[in-house]
This record gives C-alpha cells, sequence and structure tokens, in this order.
C-alpha cells in the first residue's frame, strides 16, 4: 500500500479566493466574450491585449513571483483560482504559460532579472518544450503561449533565454490557446542556468496540476450551461431537462464534475505546501480533470442539439479547448503510467 | 484555549479517571458518553459537547492511541448513522435520553423496518399499518432487507397510519421493541449464498405512543431525514488512500506479477485514479460537513462508490484468470457484520451488485441529485395527490 498523506490539507475555498475569483471572472466577462473569441478563429484578436492589461492591473502576472521581487508571493491555490475562471471563460491568455509554468521555473532557479518583467506584466515567457510534454524533454518545434517576448529554452541540463527568435502562428484545434513554429536562427541567447532540469521538471509539475483547475472551469461552465439550457428548451410539450435519459446524464456530469474539483484542489494544494504528495497528486488531477473537461464539453454539444453545433453557441469554443487541454503538459495515458511508477503498480 | 486543546484535555481526564486497562469495556463506553466525547457534535449531556462535527476525528486518534475501547461501530452502524441523528433532530427529550446511550454504546443494536416486498424505491408506498388502541399502536405488515435484524434489540419503523391520506402524507415514524413476542424474523439469503439481510414479519405488534418520532403523519419527513444520513454513512467520510476495493485489486496486482497484461494495467491505472479521485471527494464532502449538516451532496457520492467497487471487483475477478473461476464458500451464514471487501474476488463481485440497490438504487439518487441539486422538473408523480387506499396494485 502506498503512502496516505498524514496531514489533511484544506480542499474548500477561503475568503480571499473567493474575493480574486469574483475579480477575475469580471474580467474576463468585460473582456472575452463570445463574438471576441470567435474572431480568433478568423484571425482577429481583440481578447488578448485588453484582458492581459485587465490581469495585469488586477497583480495577477505577480502572484506566484516572490514579493522581493514585486510580485504577490502568492501561493498555486490562488493561480488555481484564476485558472479555473479563464477556463470558464475559455479565454485566451498567458497566464498558464508564462505566469506559471515559465515563472515557477524561474523561481526554482533564483533568476532575478527576468522574473520582474514578468510579474508586472510587462513581458511573458513561454518554455519551449512539445506542447504534450510532461517532463524535461528535447526542445521541439512548436510551443504553446505565444507570443512571448521570452523563449526560455532547455537544451540538455542547461536553460537559456532566448529573445527575438522568428515565431510563424499554425492554425490550431484550439485557437484561445495559439501555437506557433519557432526558429531560432540568429535569435540572442542568454545562460539563464546550467543545471535547470528539476526546475523544469517543476514547471512542468506545477503547470500539468493547475492545467487541471482550468479544465475544472471549463467542466463547470458546459455543466451549468447546459442544465439552464435543458430547463428552458421545451420539445414534446414540455421542458426537456424533465426528460429522465437527460437528468441522469446529467446527475452523473455533475458527480464527475464534484469530483474533478476536488481532484484539482488537492493538487493545488500539495504544490502550494510543496508536500511531497505532489507529483501523485498532478498525475490523479491532470489524467481525471483533462477526461472530465472533454466529456462535459462534448455532453454539452450534445445535450444543445442543434444548437451545439453551430458556430454562433460558445459550447464549441469549450470543446476545442478542453480537446486540446487533454493534450497539453501530458496526455491522460502519459500521467497513469508516470502514476504506474509512484504509487508502484508496475505494468 | 480553542476547542481543540479543550478536547484533548477532556479526553486526558477522562483516561485518567477511567483508565481502560483497569475498566471494564462497558463502564468506560459509559463514562465516555458521559464525558460528553461520544460524539462532539451531540449536544451535552447526549454525548456530545455541541462542537464542531469535524473535531471528532482527533478524539477517536487520541483514544486509540491510549488503548481504549471503542464502540464497535460496524456492528451498530445503523443505530449510529441513522437511528441516532434522527432521534436527535426529531425525537423527544425522554426519547433521546431514553435510547441514545444505549444504542452508542451498542447495549442495545439497531435495525432499520423500511423497505417492503411492495414498497421499495416507491418507499412511500408501504403498506405495513399501524392502528391506534388507546395510547398504542397496533402493527401489522411485512418488511424485507433488513439487516442486522437477528442481532437487533430496536428498529426504526416506517407504517401508514392514515390510508385516506395520499401515500406521503399518511405515514408516522416509530421505534420498535425487536423483543415484541409480535415480531418475527426470518434470514434472506442472497446472491452470494449468505444470509445477511432477514424478512420481518410484525404481527400486532404493541408500540406505545411515547415510541412515534414526530407527528403523526409526518414519517415522510422524519424518513427523509434518516435516508439522506445514510447515504452519507455509505458514501463520504475519511479514508486512507487504497482504501476499500481499490486496495485489494492494488495487493493482488503487486503480489502477483504473472498475471499483469497491458490492458488490465491500463484499466486498473484508470479505476485507481478514480477511485483516489473519489476518496479526495469524499475528503472534500467530510470537511464540509465538518461545519453543516448533510445534504444531498452524499447521493452523488454514492453512485461513485457503488460504480467503482462494481468495476474494480469485475476487474479482479478477470485478472486472477483460473484462480477468478473459484469461489470461497456458499454456505448459508448469517453473519453480523458486513464487509463489501472482505473474502474472495467472486463474493466481492457479487456482493458489490448490490451496492447499486441498497440505500437507494442508483437510477433513483439520480433522480434526487438531478431534482434537488440541479433543479431540474421532477419525475411525473400521477400518484402523489390520490389517497394511498385507492391507488393500483
Amino acid at each position: 500500500m502506498t503512502d496516505t498523506p498524514h496531514i489533511e490539507l484544506g480542499l474548500l475555498p477561503d475568503d480571499v479566493e473567493q474575493d480574486l475569483r469574483a475579480s477575475v471572472r469580471k474580467a474576463l466577462a468585460r473582456h472575452a466574450t463570445p463574438e471576441r473569441l470567435n474572431a480568433l478563429y478568423d484571425g482577429t484578436d481583440e481578447v488578448s491585449g485588453p484582458l492581459w492589461s485587465a490581469f495585469t492591473e488586477l497583480g495577477l502576472a505577480g502572484l506566484l513571483v516572490p514579493e522581493a521581487l514585486g510580485g504577490a508571493g502568492a501561493s498555486a491555490r490562488e493561480a488555481a483560482a484564476v485558472l479555473e475562471e479563464i477556463g470558464r471563460a475559455a479565454a485566451p491568455s498567458p497566464y498558464l504559460t508564462s505566469s506559471v509554468v515559465a515563472t515557477t521555473a524561474l523561481v526554482a532557479l533564483g533568476d532575478t532579472t527576468i522574473l520582474p518583467l514578468l510579474g508586472s506584466g510587462e513581458q511573458t515567457a513561454a518554455l519551449l518544450v512539445r506542447p504534450t510534454a510532461l517532463r524535461h524533454g528535447p526542445a521541439a518545434l512548436t510551443t504553446v503561449g505565444l507570443p512571448a517576448d521570452v523563449l526560455l529554452l532547455p537544451e540538455g541540463d542547461a536553460l537559456y533565454a532566448v529573445r527575438g527568435a522568428t515565431t510563424t502562428p499554425v492554425a490550431s484545434l484550439d485557437m484561445t490557446r495559439p501555437l506557433a513554429e519557432v526558429h531560432l536562427d540568429g535569435a540572442e541567447r542568454t545562460l539563464v542556468s546550467d543545471d535547470a532540469a528539476a526546475a523544469i521538471d517543476r514547471a512542468l509539475l506545477t503547470g500539468a496540476g493547475l492545467l487541471a483547475a482550468e479544465q475544472v472551469g471549463l467542466a463547470r461552465w458546459s455543466l451549468e450551461t447546459t442544465i439552464a439550457y435543458l430547463k428552458e428548451r421545451r420539445q414534446f410539450g414540455r421542458v426537456v431537462g424533465g426528460f429522465q435519459a437527460l437528468k441522469h446524464r446529467l446527475a452523473d456530469l455533475y458527480a464527475a464534475v464534484e469530483q474533478a474539483d476536488a481532484a484539482a484542489r488537492y493538487a493545488a494544494a500539495t504544490l502550494a505546501a510543496d508536500d511531497p504528495d505532489a507529483p501523485v497528486a498532478v498525475a490523479v488531477a491532470a489524467s481525471f480533470c483533462s477526461e472530465v473537461a472533454v466529456h462535459a464539453a462534448e455532453e454539452a454539444v450534445q445535450l444543445h442539439g442543434g444548437l451545439g453545433m453551430t458556430w454562433e453557441h460558445p459550447a464549441h469554443l469549450h470543446l476545442k479547448r478542453a480537446k486540446a487541454d487533454q493534450l497539453l503538459l501530458g496526455t491522460p495515458e502519459s500521467h497513469r503510467q508516470a502514476l504506474a511508477g509512484l504509487v508502484d503498480l508496475p505494468a | 484555549m480553542t476547542d481543540a486543546d479543550d478536547l484533548r484535555e477532556r479526553v486526558d481526564t477522562l483516561l485518567a479517571e477511567h483508565p481502560p486497562e483497569t475498566t471494564e469495556r462497558l463502564d468506560f463506553l459509559r463514562a465516555r458518553f458521559d464525558a460528553g466525547l461520544a460524539w462532539v457534535h451531540f449536544p451535552e449531556g447526549l454525548g456530545g459537547l455541541g462542537l464542531a462535527r469535524g473535531l471528532q476525528t482527533a478524539v477517536e486518534k487520541q483514544l486509540f492511541a491510549a488503548g481504549a475501547p471503542n464502540n464497535n461501530p460496524w456492528r451498530i452502524g445503523i443505530g449510529l448513522g441513522m437511528a441516532a441523528p434522527t432521534i436527535l433532530m426529531f425525537g423527544t427529550e425522554e426519547q433521546k435520553q431514553r435510547y441514545l446511550r444505549p444504542l452508542w454504546c451498542g447495549e442495545e443494536v439497531w435495525c432499520q423496518l423500511f423497505s417492503e416486498p411492495g414498497a421499495g424505491s416507491d418507499l412511500a408506498g408501504l403498506a405495513t399499518r399501524a392502528v391506534l388502541d388507546n395510547d398504542t399502536w397496533i402493527v401489522n405488515g411485512q418488511k424485507v432487507w433488513t439487516s442486522s435484524a437477528h442481532i437487533a434489540d430496536r428498529a426504526i419503523l416506517v407504517a401508514r397510519t392514515d390510508p385516506d391520506q395520499p401515500k406521503h402524507a399518511g405515514l408516522s415514524y416509530f421505534l420498535v421493541d425487536m423483543h415484541d413476542p409480535g415480531v418475527e424474523v426470518r434470514p434472506l439469503r442472497q446472491i452470494t449464498g449468505e444470509a445477511e439481510f432477514n424478512e420481518v414479519f410484525l404481527t400486532d405488534v404493541r408500540i406505545p405512543d411515547s415510541d412515534r418520532v414526530g407527528d403523526v403523519g409526518a414519517g415522510w419527513q422524519v424518513a427523509n431525514g434518516t435516508l439522506m444520513n445514510e447515504r452519507v454513512a455509505i458514501g463520504g467520510g475519511a479514508f486512507p488512500r487504497e482504501f476499500g476495493m481499490i486496495g485489494k485489486v492494488a495487493e493482488t496486482w503487486r503480489t502477483r506479477p504473472e498475471l499483469r497484461t497491458p490492458g488490465t494495467h491500463e484499466r486498473l491505472l484508470e479505476l485507481w485514479v478514480e477511485s483516489e479521485v473519489a476518496r479526495l471527494t469524499g475528503t472534500r464532502l467530510r470537511q464540509k460537513l465538518a461545519a453543516g449538516t448533510p445534504g444531498p451532496e452524499g447521493s452523488a457520492m454514492k453512485l461513485t462508490f457503488a460504480r467503482l467497487n462494481q468495476e474494480l471487483s469485475a476487474l479482479e475477478v478477470e485478472l486472477l484468470g483460473d484462480d477468478g473461476l473459484r469461489y470461497g464458500d456458499w454456505a448459508m451464514t448469517r453473519p453480523e457484520i458486513v464487509d463489501f471487501t472482505g473474502k474472495d474476488a467472486g463474493y466481492r463481485y457479487l456482493r458489490s451488485k448490490g451496492n447499486s440497490i441498497e440505500g437507494g438504487t442508483s437510477e433513483i439518487l439520480r433522480n434526487v441529485v438531478s431534482e434537488r441539486i440541479l433543479g431540474l422538473p421532477s419525475e411525473h408523480r400521477v400518484d402523489k395527490d390520490i389517497p394511498w387506499k385507492d391507488l393500483p396494485r
């Protein structure tokens, strides 16, 4: 039997989190409207800039940056609350890639030059790894969270800061999280650390663990939106939400979303407390929440009927985001395989 | 001083005044009850101190560490999980004083007389009749699926007191003496071969009106309070990682490497994740309950628990291959304690089929979740305003 964490971590939101959540939700409602998100697919981005400015004003970019470097010195719990709201809105934001993943790597390495720029929101950074990377591995051609001012490029155990790389945006399944091909020829690179492997792994672990919170947000939006619709939509002379076939699907979905919420909260709590159970907690949350988010978004499309297939209804935005998120920072299967080693259940 | 510090001192005092090694088990349990350390969220004088439910865990740990005897909670689960909260919530002062102490101390084992052959999911349609004769109710009817009836001293009972009312309105809730000569208990053999449940036949059973809980006609509201507690008891709680069915399968996986295949590995990992997530959900639910009272959230937990037990035990039978075809023992026994994860994989596979039926079928629970939590329309109930005696049956 594997060890049970002996200290029980709190899994309920506190007042600070509730306040933070409310202000993030307000900013998202103002800037990340479904019309503007749809326009991303047609090549017009009127969301990212204003939203990032609003986030910066709220101090979100520096949540995980130490206070000594001008940040808030907050924990993964607060970052998880921000990401859950981003997920609800399916909003484009460099928050995960810059303010969580890149920031975590740089904090772990004791950086003092790039972090102040990231914490103020003046610049953004992205760790140059394969989008589906679970662990520190060879650099590849595409990254996520672009555009970024600074690319953090792992080479062997070293980490370089790259500026001035050429990036070519590509059409992606989920246009709310832009992908690009990166060409490093002629770019200027400076060494951040020649011993960065552990920091990069920590950053990817944190990213995967907190992406689970975004997935909970996606799932909760899908559930709530679908329930609201099924309470209004009438066929056969009655509200369709009264049909047992639909009620039972929603009951199961509710149970799954509540479970995903508990899993994501536990992952964030272990990361915040630097608890040794964090790798298990993250593997559990990442594999579970990504599947629940996809399932919830798929249920939303199906249970909205024809409306769910339209461009006009935002269900498609959440489905695309959920499906792309499922692969991001490790597929569910790769997280489960990692778990097999962690909890002594070898193949 | 915080509540936690105060509790620690109270436990120290209890242990000092009644050293477990020199005190009779029952004397210790009674002393613990009287010290308010039985269930700290109960009121003072009734085994508690009126504190938050969540503080109980520390008391249990401290007493366990000191080698104190416990009240054998698995044997008196229905009393602790259902009868006690109901008596506390709806009972008279005399009922609380009379019943709670022997219940908690395990001196009186309780069982539950709710389900009937003709009233399962539609519990409110039940037909057992209670007729008032001066200040005594005379009860006749048949109950079924009664665990512990063969060892029980007392029972909680729902019976029909007014057949002219619609079904939900004509019920009342009673506390029954299982030693009444009109009570007959017969074993009910089940899918596993054993008989953990019973049929209970009630013939002119006499119940004093002072053993009625809640108003005449309010039995449904009282019973619902009980059922909410039952679902929390089944679905919620603090458990270590790999507690329950997943622990059994994981143990087989670790000790029998020759059985492993890529397909079963993936299924095992998926179910391990789901079990851990269900455990965390239970932890979160308990943290919520520490501040409040049970609501319908326990129903969602129970849905998951039932499905996981069934999938895990099925996987284990397949994983075991040739050994999966063996079955331990088909002998008809009447166990006092039920352990879903006991015995062998075949037993667990069969017993877990009951997990999605007992305490509310998964189908009914999905109705509960979708209606009470999600606010979706109720099922059409053509019978709910018709006098019970006029219902087609």
